[in-house]
């Protein structure tokens, strides 16, 4: 029987900001290839998740392995494998889209990195828009560059927090054909929201967050929204 | 190293796009030599004294402003984030914002001194490249403090209070032997007559170098 490969472990896991409890006793399994969604209301901890395996912050306790390395021992090594999106795009305004994917490129030592910018720009879509300053694309357009900024290395692992906020009806369906590609790319992807809606339809498996806590956790395949929507309500403490 | 220039190619660009640090710092250093000129009666006997201290007053004022400002904008729009997420030793991200807050801080330098020289009526004679080699010594130093620190008040909402708190006391002295350098250079003497002050700044830039590109790590963790 071929074992499973666990692309994302999170063993027992707390984050703490002085009394503050953001996360505690949290355990994820993410196999490879897998698209899981953790959904959480604000404040549920799931920004703070995201920055703990995007090794942003380190965990107060617990332990986090992504492919197979410690985040807190080969920090570096795991920045290689992951792409992170978040509801801020990470991109710098006064600089082209074109200028922001060069220098992420270099930044993760692509070789020829204006040839793998231009094919990332045209993945995207903002071909017309490449020497357009960042500040004057609407947000759609800067999601989506934020997109290529996190596969322009060609990652494995992407992490994504609240990547819809601020995305309106059109933007939103854009980005989900773009998240659709991703996963079937079976690239390994974690993802958290508070809008049901655009994470159960994707996703694998999918989990609950409330309160620092994972409080469920089920393969969201054959579930109804309406179905999950009440669990989700039933589990999450306010 | 790479990496390290596609820092500062970045920042440069950004400011030559923007040119907001260095419209703020040239004004201010402006400023403060020209308040200092017509403010005070400078005899010909004050002016080797007063003068040097002038300079690095101005320069040092302009910088640190011109420092809150660095960070500042790399957290907006939380683009810093994008680099922290990136596989680049953090010591590397550091020396690249330094190599950048410094080019924007000396390009400030070199246009201030032909002012300098006129609003206090020095001839520079052949003191221009010693007084140029003591600029960058001093400006390397505080402007490494100055990086670090910008870093660790750039989260804060007071940064621009709390950055020249925090960077003042600990640059003292490569400021002081900044500017008993330049009076030693400005009045024709070889730098080696100013020894002391010499091994000083060089030590301090050194030293802090060296702290700074370590500590930086820790500073940019949450």
């Amino acid at each position: 029987m071929q074992a499973v490969e666990l692309d994302i472990i999170v063993e027992s896991v707390a984050k703490s900001y002085g009394n503050f409890q953001a996360l505690q006793g949290v355990d994820l399994r993410v196999k490879r290839g897998e698209f899981l969604t953790v959904f959480g209301t604000n404040g549920a901890g799931k920004t703070t998740l995201i920055k703990l395996l995007s090794t942003l912050t380190k965990p107060t306790s617990g332990k986090i392995t992504l492919a197979n390395h410690d985040i807190k021992k080969e920090p570096d090594k795991v920045r290689s494998l992951i792409g992170v999106i978040s509801h801020d795009p990470y991109l710098y305004e006064n600089l082209s889209a074109i200028e922001n994917l060069k220098f992420f490129a270099s930044l993760y030592g692509i070789p020829q990195a204006e040839e793998k910018a231009i094919e990332m720009i045209k993945q995207v879509g903002l071909e017309s828009r490449m020497h357009d300053l960042v500040r004057t694309l609407s947000r759609g357009m800067k999601q989506r560059l934020a997109v290529a900024r996190a596969i322009v290395h060609d990652p494995n692992i992407l992490l994504l927090d609240e990547p819809y906020t601020g995305l309106d009806q059109h933007g939103s369906r854009i980005f989900g054909e773009i998240l659709k590609l991703l996963k079937s790319q079976t690239r390994t992807i974690l993802m958290t929201t508070h809008k049901i809606e655009e994470g159960l339809g994707i996703s694998d498996s999918v989990a609950i967050l409330s309160g620092g806590r994972i409080v469920y956790e089920c393969d969201p395949r054959g579930v109804e929204i309406e179905r999950f929507k009440e669990i989700y309500f039933e589990k999450v403490r306010v | 190293m790479e990496k390290v220039w596609a820092i500062v190619l970045k920042d440069i660009i950004t400011e030559l796009r923007t040119k907001e640090l260095f419209s703020s710092m040239f004004t201010l250093a402006l400023l403060i030599i020209v308040i200092f000129n017509f403010a005070f009666d400078f005899s010909s006997e004050l002016i080797p004294v007063a003068a040097p201290a002038i300079l690095w007053v101005a320069f040092t004022f302009a910088g640190v402003l011109g420092l809150s400002r660095s960070f500042a904008l790399e957290k907006e729009g939380n683009s810093i984030l994008g680099l922290l997420v990136s596989p680049m030793d953090r010591s590397l991200i550091f020396l690249g914002k330094m190599i950048s807050n410094a080019v924007f801080v000396f390009v400030v330098e070199l246009i201030m001194i032909p002012l300098f020289v006129l609003f206090f009526n020095y001839d520079l004679g052949n003191t221009l490249f010693p007084l140029l080699l003591v600029i960058f010594l001093g400006t390397f130093g505080f402007v490494s403090v100055g990086t670090l620190f910008s870093a660790m008040a750039s989260s804060t909402r007071l940064r621009e209070v709390l950055l020249p708190i925090l960077i003042f006391p600990i640059i003292i002295p490569v400021m002081v032997s900044s500017i008993k350098l330049t009076a030693a250079v400005l009045s024709g003497n070889p730098i080696s007559q100013a020894g002391a002050a010499l091994q000083v700044v060089v030590s301090f830039d050194i030293i802090f170098f060296v702290i700074c590109a370590v500590v930086f790590e820790y500073v940019l963790d949450e």
